[in-house]
């Protein structure tokens, strides 16, 4: 069967129930995804399937022949991060990192839904994702910027870290 | 292992319902989301599975009043149906899970040992929803209640209601990553003016409370009443004694509710 990933088209070997991110993480080497509580429980292994965020270790790749999934390999590159990652940066929305990519294609879809800056309806969005750093403040804040379409100069996010946009929250 | 699993991709209903044949020994995966971890962990090893994705059992249809939802539509597309049932289905987990989670597999999944599946059972019942199913003995309709004590066997093609007068839905969530449902209950008022009341989560499935609905006219009494119909279990969310305690609320509560969107 065949599966699109990042636009690269790959014959996929794995039995079809294995999951989605059996596939990515074991057979393709795509690591972004991370295998957290393997229930659906915690996001951490989130991708994108057609343009839908999805739990990939909840996905029986046999039912996903010619998808087209996205993972974080596939947002952005280091030299060109897509929105939501230079707002990820900008912000400081990210700790440990495990939950980083779930989080990130999370908000990429949301904002690619046309979701706004409005904190309630973006946790509702993230509302399947765990960050056991509980860093969730300065996460929604960058989803918020990057819903707004602000736009971020990484060289002086150092100098100013993250405490331009934070909304009250100290 | 997965491996020695034979896999079959039905490209219709009649092809899902021949793959299916008499359900012996066969597990059906819709989304995903109940199964794949029970395989992934190696609870579950199938020697047989069909994968609904691809067998055109999803889509709502509106005739009038009367609502058919196709077995794999997603949980997600059910947000938008009148009350209880829509409400219900916006508690389901988080929009990642109800966007892939079918409304086959929130009906026909087994009990779960560590909390309560198959949150939509109760609003359905509420609305005295009907299921139609194929397997063992050609394809049948029956109402919802007769499909979930008989449901081992069958494959869910699709449930119909008639959108009820006014409905109102209330759920005790246990915050996790997502919010499971301890419990929920779901009244509906019948264009004729009877009341409908079901429980998601005091039992091993969603169930009438006939005891409730006697009484429905005193929301307090009812919510007592209500403790006749059920043994509640103990699970990994709440104790049976705890399920007690709160039944008469959720019951009051939505008859309330019930009262308010009338």
């Amino acid at each position: 069967m065949n599966l699109t990933v990042n636009g690269v088209e790959h014959d996929v070997a794995s039995a079809p129930l294995t999951s989605l991110l059996d596939v990515l993480r074991e057979e393709l080497g795509i690591t972004s995804p991370k295998a957290g509580c393997e229930q659906g429980g915690c996001g951490a292994c989130t991708v994108l399937v057609d343009g839908e965020a999805r739990r990939s270790c909840l996905l029986p790749v046999g039912a996903l022949d010619g998808a087209e999934v996205t993972t974080v390999e596939g947002l952005g590159t280091p030299e060109r991060l897509s929105t939501v990652q230079l707002a990820f940066t900008h912000h400081y929305a990210a700790q440990c990192g495990f939950c980083t990519s779930g989080m990130l294609l999370a908000a990429h879809a949301y904002v690619e839904h046309g979701g706004s800056d409005d904190r309630a309806e973006i946790t509702e969005a993230l509302g399947g994702h765990v960050c056991r750093c509980t860093g969730y403040v300065k996460i929604i804040e960058a989803v918020a910027a990057a819903a707004r379409g602000d736009s971020f100069d990484l060289e002086t996010t150092a100098a100013s870290p993250g405490m331009t946009n934070i909304g009250g929250v100290r | 292992m997965t491996a020695s699993a034979d896999v079959l991709l039905p490209r219709s209903p009649d092809e899902a319902v021949e793959a299916f044949g008499d359900g012996s020994d066969v597990t059906v995966i819709g989304g995903g989301t109940i199964v794949l971890p029970e395989i992934t962990y190696g609870r579950l090893r199938p020697t047989r599975a069909i994968i609904l994705t691809a067998a055109d059992l999803a889509g709502v249809k509106r005739d009038g009043t009367t609502v058919t939802v196709g077995a794999t539509t997603p949980v997600a597309e059910l947000v938008d149906l009148p009350a209880p049932v829509g409400p219900c289905a916006a508690n389901v987990a988080d929009g990642e899970i109800r966007g892939q989670a079918t409304l086959g597999g929130n009906l026909c999944a087994g009990e779960g040992a560590g909390a309560p599946r198959g949150d939509l059972q109760g609003a359905l019942l509420a609305v005295d929803a009907v299921a139609r199913s194929a397997g063992a003995g050609g394809e049948r309709t029956e109402p919802l209640a007769d499909f979930l004590a008989n449901r081992r066997g069958r494959l869910l093609l699709d449930v119909s209601f008639d959108a009820p007068a006014a409905g109102a839905f209330v759920a005790l969530d246990r915050p996790h990553t997502h919010e499971y449902t301890t419990m929920a209950v779901s009244v509906a008022r019948r264009p004729d003016g009877t009341v409908r009341i079901a429980v998601t989560g005091a039992g091993t499935h969603g169930q009438r409370l006939p005891s409730a609905e006697a009484a429905a006219g005193d929301p307090a009494a009812a919510g007592e009443a209500a403790l006749a119909d059920v043994a509640p279990q103990d699970d990994a969310l709440a104790s049976s004694w705890y399920r007690t305690k709160t039944l008469p609320v959720l019951v009051r509560r939505a008859l309330a509710e019930l009262k308010e969107a009338s």
